[in-house]
């Protein structure tokens, strides 16, 4: 039995083995690049006002709210401080311009404490941004709440500059 | 990405099959000196390269308890009780020896340990007896031969007999971790994976008849219950409900689990039927974190953590979830209760302020609380199953490790992974 498997680890690591291998392998010469067209309508229609938080493409650019997806929060606490009420209000705008659009708002914690009780509070951190967005008169079924408390970090010291980094809400878009 | 986590993948089997190193950080002065000769190998079957009698002599070092002589000190080898010459153990400043023989099972299936504890002082024997052990089990059989002579010379059942659940978590990303649960003797040995993910599992718990463990799977992207079968495999989703599914906790009998779930607005506890049958029963009803529900051993009563009063502490309710009292009072942060035995010792994660999170042993009878460990991010407290040693889960230079500790603070124990992020354990209870 034992040797059945390490059979077939050896035969799935001859494959990864061949298929990582190939990526090390020189890519063929891309093309000539080739112009690009002519645009077809005037540019002045196509500018981006970082402002308009009805425009998917705001969700890209880095110099819209929209761009902006995390709010973080003080240490056991779970309300959204100001500086971040902007943000939350941008989303609230694309949500309700944009019907079928959805996010799952995903609540963090730092690592200090216990794991299970960390996943009630980025519940609680993800909650803090539903309501803001529901008061916000964005339809609850845009919106899901997902806690992954403290087994998701971003920053893996253990330290407040990274703790403070982890205690956060990700709004993420799962449909544009 | 997908490449990588399949390039990844080649690293894997090593990792799995590493194994956890046991390092005692600090045993008891005074521990008992016994010597366990090696015993005599009478099988027909070929002999393994690691003894039952020096397995049996380092668990019993590691409990701190005993402190067993060097097999090259010993002057005589007995394996019989009518071998033995007890002045010359006298002479060696031990109190008591273990003898023994391995010979084939009836009918070739197998073996049979034959054993004997004695007495040196009093020249009696102890204990004595011939156990069987199933074909490939010696090892297991050597952790029952050093449970007996615990129980024998202790006055408690050991605890060697016994299997431990970990998480281990590689990778250095959130792009490329993966999530093992993992499964190992007691001492560390015999690691299995019984389950790999990119996304996160936590709180492995044992279901009483050692068999199946009920773990939080975040494999479909939310969190669910899963019950898993060792012994087949078998994986089934016991709750995905809205919210958090967290925090399962088997009832003593086996058929129900407590667990945390916020589908009603909020983490509360509820308990379900392990076996789906039934809807699951709100028991606490509190627009705070109510979760890390532990039955006491008679099954009647539940404690849970709920920071109600604001802060983290530990709370006791009936399990119809009638009359609720606070149970923890000392320090800033109290969670995870873990039992082992007895409803009077509870271990907990346990902070004065927000910094340094340590394990803790609050006794109901005294209303105190004793810090047992030093670290600043101790958690995930799980009691041995005879109440001996709490095993749990530490911070090391940046990684995972795990750690026990006696249950008095005297004996400490560390356990190294060579590979990856090692949390959350979970120690079995007694199989029989």
């Amino acid at each position: 039995m034992k040797i059945a498997i390490r059979f077939a680890a050896l035969v799935m690591m001859a494959a990864l083995i061949a298929a990582c291998a190939r990526e090390v392998t020189p890519e063929p010469a891309p093309p000539e690049p080739t112009p690009p067209p002519a645009p077809e309508r005037p540019v002045e229609t196509d500018r981006l006002d970082p402002r308009d938080f009805t425009d998917a493409r705001n969700l890209d650019n880095p110099d819209s709210l929209l761009s902006q997806r995390t709010v973080y929060f003080e240490f056991d606490r779970s309300n959204v401080r100001a500086q971040f009420r902007p943000i939350i209000d941008a989303h609230a705008a694309y949500l309700r311009a944009n019907p079928s659009a959805r996010v799952i708002l995903e609540g963090h914690a730092d690592e200090r404490g216990s794991r299970e009780y960390n996943l009630g509070l980025g519940e609680r951190r993800g909650n803090s941004v539903l309501e803001l967005l529901r008061a916000a008169n964005v339809p609850a079924r845009q919106i899901e709440v997902v806690s992954y408390g403290e087994e998701r970090p971003v920053c893996r010291e253990s330290n407040e500059d990274c703790w403070q980094r982890n205690r956060r809400t990700e709004i993420v878009y799962t449909a544009r | 990405m997908v490449k990588a986590l399949a390039c990844l993948a080649l690293l894997l089997p090593a990792l799995a099959w590493g194994q956890l190193r046991i390092e005692i950080v600090d045993g008891v002065e005074g521990a008992m000196p016994i010597a366990v000769a090696p015993f005599a190998w009478e099988s027909s079957q070929p002999e393994p390269a690691t003894g039952v009698s020096e397995i049996v002599s380092a668990n019993l070092r590691r409990s701190g308890l005993f402190d067993p002589m060097a097999e090259r000190d010993m002057i005589d080898r007995p394996t019989r009780p009518p071998e033995v010459r007890f002045g010359t153990w006298r002479l060696l400043r031990v109190d008591h020896l273990v003898i023994g023989r391995i010979v084939d099972g009836p009918d070739g299936w197998g073996h049979e340990i034959e054993y004997h504890l004695l007495d040196v002082h009093t020249g009696r024997i102890l204990l004595s007896q011939a156990l069987p052990v199933a074909p490939g089990d010696l090892r297991f059989g050597a952790h029952r031969v050093s449970d007996a002579v615990y129980e024998a010379l202790i006055g408690i059942p050991g605890a060697f007999a016994t299997r431990i659940a970990y998480v281990v978590v590689t990778g250095l990303s959130t792009d490329d971790e993966v999530f093992e649960l993992v499964v190992a003797d007691a001492d560390g040995h015999n690691p299995q994976t019984i389950v790999r993910n990119s996304q996160p599992i936590l709180s492995p718990a044992w279901a009483p008849d050692g068999r199946r463990l009920a773990y939080v799977s975040f494999a479909t992207g939310r969190s669910n219950i899963v019950v898993q079968d060792l012994f087949t495999g078998q994986m089934r989703t016991v709750s995905s409900e809205r919210g958090i599914n967290g925090a399962p906790a088997w009832s003593p009998d086996g058929s129900q689990l407590a667990v945390s779930l916020s589908r009603g607005g909020s983490p509360d506890i509820w308990v379900i039927n392990v076996d789906g049958e039934a809807r699951p029963r709100q028991l606490t009803h509190h627009w705070s974190i109510n979760t890390e529900p532990a039955w006491a051993p008679d099954g009647r009563h539940i404690f849970f953590t709920s920071d109600r009063a604001g802060r983290p502490q530990v709370y006791r309710m009936d399990r119809s979830g009638d009359n609720v009292t606070r149970v923890t009072f000392d320090g800033r942060y109290n969670a995870r209760p873990s039992l082992a035995n007895n409803d009077r010792f509870l271990a907990v994660v346990h902070s004065d302020g927000d910094n340094d999170f340590r394990i803790a042993i609050h006794d109901r009878e005294t209303e105190r609380l004793r810090v047992l460990s030093d670290g600043r991010l101790d958690e995930s407290p799980s009691f041995a199953p005879n109440g001996s040693m709490i095993l749990y889960a530490a911070r090391q230079q940046g990684r995972g490790v795990l750690a026990a500790v006696s249950a008095d603070g005297r004996v400490r124990q560390r356990l190294v992974v060579s590979e990856g992020d090692v949390r959350e354990p979970a120690w079995s209870p007694i199989i029989r």
